[in-house]
């Protein structure tokens, strides 16, 4: 076992030597200094306009809800571009030549890689998360419901994209890997999208299209069920913006989400240990 | 024994890269690995590395079947043009490499030092392998190679990009190995360096073994003689083929090949009796490049 927790430290310590987790905070820094900014003008601007306490709290409310979205989408595209080289990469290069040839199993190289990048990812969205609570707490005086739970569900997010991320790129070269996921989470995202219309328009059909695309891939209910978690009463109300859900999925949802990262994670680590290198 | 296969296959699609390896390599020796492009060399080195899997046949290393991850711990590998991250610092790599390896702590104290000597890249120990150049690269490897005092080393195309005194330094360290009872598998295109590292090679060709010489054996097959002669008859030349090899005479130079060094005197006895006149007799063995294109044959320019 010491392998894997070897392959886990050095694939940390390559995100934070490549300053890739450095870069991913700085433009998170950024994000949130743009956010607080926007949040800021926001404030004094409905204290001038005498706006009522209540609608007040819930725009603000919503000002979180988008910055949450921003992170959400912030810490998929970062999953999947830090990590869609990993195996392809070094598999193309040879690099994991001189490391398969070591006393460690394939299966410790792969899970210790997946480690490694989930630890970086739990960093940041930790980081991120924390940020644009602190900012609307802060600044807009705003304290979003359930963030942690929403932090979790984003996370569990991108260890699913993580983890399919890594089951394609046994098989795919870099490019085609990054295609397929990222056309996998489009079509989560387009799904999303049209059973959110079907709920609002009492179209049970296009619930059916959306929820049998979160089917293929569930990363974009996993958010809506986290945004879900964490909207007010006056999102939730606006029904239909990217930020609110009129169809919020189940737990059921969840579940599955789960059971197809655990089923990514098998195929993954046999598909690595039955090719050859 | 240190290697041992029987009737190793690899197939890849509809491409048989090794069709039907059987070879076996002593504990202690140096082992030279020969074929020209494409004879599934490479294939074979991994299957006996197990990053390849066979499609046949079986193979074992220091006794245990070839994919069996504990055995690697004696197992050294220096892969064919060397890469890793280049982020790291030589003397992180080597510490990686060691641990994983499941070396402690205190022992790689004392070996990333002395490797990093060996090599010749202690100035440069906390230099990244970004700035390395590619023949740092291949000495940085043959270190990870050597890390662990490993048993059975395989070593391919270690010389690649090694400047005269890069490859003697692979020399040295190859005796060095055998010195200490490794035993070193060798792949290498320089057949010079082959003959002057190796105890015993085979050549490979189409995935399959054709031939192997035990070079320090000093064989008596195929030694070559050139003589400077005059007054040779084409009859007389042509009677040169009873001691089995060819003969050949352009202008004075008469070259031929025979299998024993015991014909030598008969051979010369032969020329003067014939009424030739001879001022030089050279018996010389064939190099290993001869050989090599002898069995391989000259039109294989791939």
């Amino acid at each position: 076992m010491m392998g894997l927790w070897i392959m886990a430290g050095v694939t940390f310590r390559e995100a934070a030597r490549r300053r890739i987790l450095w870069t991913a905070l700085l433009a998170g820094s950024a994000f949130l200094a743009l956010f607080g900014t926007g949040m800021h003008f926001q404030v004094k601007d409905f204290t001038r306009q005498s706006m009522s306490p209540f609608i007040r709290y819930q725009l603000e409310s919503g000002m979180v809800q988008v910055a949450f979205y921003a992170v959400n989408m912030l810490a998929v595209v970062m999953t999947i571009l830090t990590s869609v080289d990993t195996l392809s990469g070094e598999m193309a290069s040879g690099t994991i030549q001189a490391i398969a040839t070591k006393p460690i199993s394939r299966w410790q190289v792969l899970v210790g890689k997946w480690i490694g990048f989930a630890g970086m990812i739990a960093a940041y969205v930790a980081a991120m998360f924390g940020g644009v609570t602190a900012v609307g707490y802060f600044i807009g005086g705003v304290l979003p419901r359930n963030v942690l739970n929403g932090a979790l569900l984003v996370f569990l997010e991108c260890l699913l994209l993580l983890t399919v991320t890594f089951a394609c790129g046994t098989w795919f070269s870099t490019l085609t890997n990054g295609v397929i996921v990222l056309g996998l989470h489009g079509l989560a995202f387009i799904g999303g999208w049209i059973e959110q219309i079907g709920a609002m328009t009492s179209s049970p059909r296009l619930v059916t299209v959306g929820v049998v695309s979160s089917l293929f891939m569930p990363s974009e209910a996993i958010w809506r069920r986290a945004s879900f978690e964490m909207q007010s009463s006056f999102t939730r109300a606006l029904q239909f913006t990217p930020f609110s859900n009129a169809s919020a999925p189940s737990a059921a949802m969840i579940g599955y989400a789960v059971a197809y990262l655990l089923v990514a994670m098998f195929i993954a680590i046999y598909h690595f240990h039955q090719r050859d290198l | 024994m240190a290697i041992e296969t029987l009737e190793l296959r690899k197939v890849f699609g509809s491409k048989v890269a090794v069709s039907n390896l059987s070879l076996t390599v002593r504990r202690g020796e140096v082992f030279g690995f020969l074929g020209p492009n494409g004879a599934g060399k490479s294939t074979s080195i991994k299957m006996l590395l197990g990053l390849v899997k066979p499609t046949g046949g079986k193979a074992f290393v220091l006794g245990a079947p070839a994919d069996d991850v504990k055995i690697r711990a004696k197992i050294g590998f220096l892969p064919e043009d060397f890469r890793f991250y280049t982020w790291l610092t030589a003397s992180e790599l080597l510490k990686l490499h060691g641990r994983l390896c499941g070396m402690a702590a205190s022992r790689l104290r004392e070996r990333v030092p002395a490797l990093l000597e060996l090599v010749g890249l202690t100035p440069h120990r906390e230099k990244r392998l970004r700035d390395f150049s590619k023949g740092m690269l291949q000495r940085i490897g043959l270190a990870q190679a050597l890390i662990h005092e490993p048993e059975l080393i395989f070593l391919d195309e270690p010389t690649s990009g090694l400047d005269p005194m890069g490859r003697r330094l692979v020399r040295d360290v190859i005796r060095a190995q055998r010195d200490r009872g490794a035993t070193v598998f060798l792949n290498s295109h320089i057949l010079s360096e082959i003959e002057i590292t190796c105890d015993r090679v085979v050549f490979i060709k189409e995935g399959e073994v054709v031939a192997s010489r035990d070079l320090r054996a000093c064989p008596d097959d195929e030694i070559r003689v050139v003589a400077r002669t005059r007054n040779l008859s084409t009859e007389t030349v042509a009677g040169l083929s009873q001691w089995g090899g060819s003969a050949g005479l352009e202008g004075e130079r008469l070259t031929m090949t025979t299998h024993s060094t015991s014909a030598l005197p008969d051979i010369l006895r032969y020329l003067v009796a014939s009424g030739c006149d001879v001022f030089e007799f050279t018996p010389e063995r064939l190099s290993l490049e001869d050989l090599f294109l002898k069995i391989m044959g000259e039109d294989r320019g791939l």
